[in-house]
């Protein structure tokens, strides 16, 4: 009893990392630039796609199947919606906002098409299957496995943190956060918002492409139907919840949030019959609703507000200088 | 910062045309002609005074030489060099700094790290080097720190460098704005009203720091309506209304010229 729940926590964590995962690459995007990407499903499907063809066997009937390592196709993933958000990016940022918004729902909505329509690509509508999977040799043991995998994940993220976390306290950072509270005054002092805004659109595209791959190798199993606007709608919550701006609130949200979402899936399989359960499914979509209108009354900024980030070449001489004040004043004494 | 500003001024002394040459400028905003033909020459280590009635176009003009708004016609040299239509983000590079009529901190972002924003050239502020050359980068931001803290004793907030912009007084954020605009080095400096809503107490601050910035041998540029200030600090003024040329000359001059009188008093804007 205790290793099926171990292990389905395992599962549960594993799911919601690689939500936690799109949800760094919008808080580049939204929290870190203010830049609106509506389009987040679109971007993490890519990633999937572009992975499962290069690592996947080859297959009759389907283009792709390259067969390549697991950690090429991650790559790869991330580097194709990287590409693909950088021309987006090219064609809009520099007009007013809301073009950027309308383009980022245009990719969204032409990706899904495309995934459906180029079957001998994609599959179509049903997909593409046995996408390799990490550690699938533990498969056998479903506990080694799903620890194996959220280690995995785990390891990711925190990796992602660190260089995120690197890039907001580094001078680009602090351009990026001049930029959003002053355009003008920042381009006084020389800065092109132009350019800043596009890389931190491309590197949030690459890291949802990123988490598309990683979340269809760890399912083994992709189709259209997993990158609606829904996807787009959640990662939103996710950010929102936890606190845009903010790395690790941006964590923390993909985790409530997939708990949230998990939990009212399994209340909705308890307590409706199986007939109804279809439209009941509905009910989890206005549960994430309720909860982000509670966060919003409660805390506008999320859990975890944006903390005011100071360079870390900053803080190391303000360290010092604490210990020299600190050692003058012992020295009177 | 005194070798630096000797070393402008040697290379000035070389380079004979005028830091800032505006000719004929237009800007129509719409059916409102803001500035209407106006040609201004600073030259190198000159510090001039623009006066003008509320609604002249002073400000107009300064956006057109900053870059952050394109004439309608006309033409601006910097330094030899033609830049009419270049992105506002160039100017620096070309050596022209400018303050705003309504100052402009990053209000959430500490005074020091605002100066910090002026500093140019910073491997930092590329995406790649942050990774790759890290230790160029620290270096680089440790000499920039040390700048911009020397410039913020200069505009007196030393102590404030930890706090949020936002905290300021009206009249210390002209002096940080002045600060911030001082770590790029400019050749020569807009400064739109520092002196507006400022207390007399930093007032007499802000003059005795643009006075010693014009001793470094900075090319300054002045919007200002007290003309006690104007007095003080410019040798040569020019007076604009409706976005008209009205007068030039010494500030006494100025002063007394029945055209720039009557401007005032007749609200001709
Ligand atoms: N972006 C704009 N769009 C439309 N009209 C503008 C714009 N900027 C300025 N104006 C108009 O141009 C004219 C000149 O304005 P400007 O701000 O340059 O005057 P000023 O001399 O700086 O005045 P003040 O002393 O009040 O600062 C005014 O009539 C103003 O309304
Ligand atoms: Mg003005």
């Amino acid at each position: 009893m205790i290793l099926d729940l171990l292990a389905y926590g395992a599962f549960f964590l594993t799911m919601a990392l690689t939500y936690a995962i799109m949800c760094l690459g919008l808080n580049v995007q939204w929290g870190q630039t203010g830049l609106f990407n509506v389009g987040i499903a679109g971007f993490v499907a890519i990633g999937a796609y572009a992975s499962a063809l290069l690592t996947t066997p080859e297959t009759a009937g389907r283009i792709g199947g390259f067969g390549l390592p697991i950690a090429a196709g991650w790559f790869g993933g991330a580097l194709v919606a990287g590409v693909v958000a950088y021309l987006i990016g090219a064609l809009t940022i520099r007009l007013r906002a809301d073009y950027l918004a309308i383009a980022t729902f245009g990719v969204a909505v032409a990706v899904q098409l495309c995934v459906l329509n180029l079957e001998a690509l994609t599959g179509g509508a049903f997909g593409i299957g046995f996408i390799p999977r990490p550690f699938a040799e533990l498969a056998g043991n479903p506990l080694a496995f799903g620890l194996s995998n959220a280690g995995l994940l785990i390891a990711v993220v925190a990796l992602l943190y660190m260089a995120l976390e690197h890039l907001v306290r580094s001078p680009w950072g602090r351009v990026l956060r001049a930029i959003r509270e002053d355009e003008a005054a920042a381009q006084a002092l020389g800065k092109n918002p132009t350019r800043f805004r596009l890389q931190a659109f491309t590197i949030g595209g690459a890291i949802m492409g990123l988490a598309g791959a990683a979340q269809a190798h760890f399912i083994g199993f992709i189709a259209p139907d997993n990158y609606m606007p829904i996807l787009t709608f959640q990662v939103w919550a996710m950010l929102i919840v936890g606190g845009s701006g903010n790395n690790r609130g941006a964590i923390l949200g993909a985790v409530l949030v997939w708990g949230i979402w998990a939990s009212s899936a399994a209340a909705v399989s308890t307590f409706f019959a199986p007939e109804q359960q279809a439209r009941a499914a509905s009910l989890q979509i206005v549960m994430i609703g309720v909860g982000l209108c509670l966060i919003l009354l409660l805390r506008p900024r999320g859990i975890l507000g944006e903390v005011r980030n100071v360079s870390r070449h900053i803080r190391k001489i303000m360290k010092s200088d604490d210990a020299e004040l600190a050692s003058r004043f012992l020295s009177k004494d | 910062m005194q070798s630096v500003a000797d070393e402008k001024h040697d290379t000035a002394s070389i380079n004979r045309s005028p830091v800032i040459d505006a000719r004929r400028l237009v800007k129509r905003f719409g059916g409102i002609t803001a500035v209407a033909g106006i040609s201004l020459v600073l030259q190198q280590g000159e510090m001039i005074g623009l006066i003008g009635p509320n609604g002249a176009g002073k400000t107009t003009l300064f956006n057109l030489i900053a870059g952050s708004l394109k004439p309608s016609s006309g033409e601006i040299w910097i330094s030899g060099r033609e830049v009419s239509q270049e992105r506002p983000e160039l100017r620096i590079a070309r050596g022209v700094g400018r303050t705003f009529q309504i100052p402009r901190p990053f209000a959430e972002m500490t005074v020091l790290e605002n100066v910090l924003t002026g500093a140019q050239e910073q491997d930092g502020e590329r995406l790649f080097a942050n990774f790759f050359n890290p230790g160029r980068v620290a270096g680089q931001e440790r000499a920039a720190i040390d700048k911009a803290r020397s410039l913020l004793s200069f505009v007196t907030l030393s102590g404030l460098e930890n706090e949020p912009a936002r905290v300021l007084s009206g009249g210390q954020r002209k002096l940080l704005e002045l600060a911030r605009i001082l770590m790029a080095d400019p050749a020569a400096i807009l400064l739109d009203e520092p002196a507006a809503g400022v207390n007399p107490a930093l007032l007499e601050t802000i003059m005795e720091r643009v006075l010693e910035l014009h001793a470094q041998g900075k090319s300054i540029l002045l919007i200002e309506h007290n003309m006690d200030m104007i007095s003080r600090l410019c040798s040569r003024v020019m007076a604009m209304a409706s976005g008209r040329h009205l007068a030039e000359g010494t500030p006494d001059e100025v002063a007394t010229n029945p055209a720039v009188i009557e401007a005032y008093l007749g609200g001709a804007a």
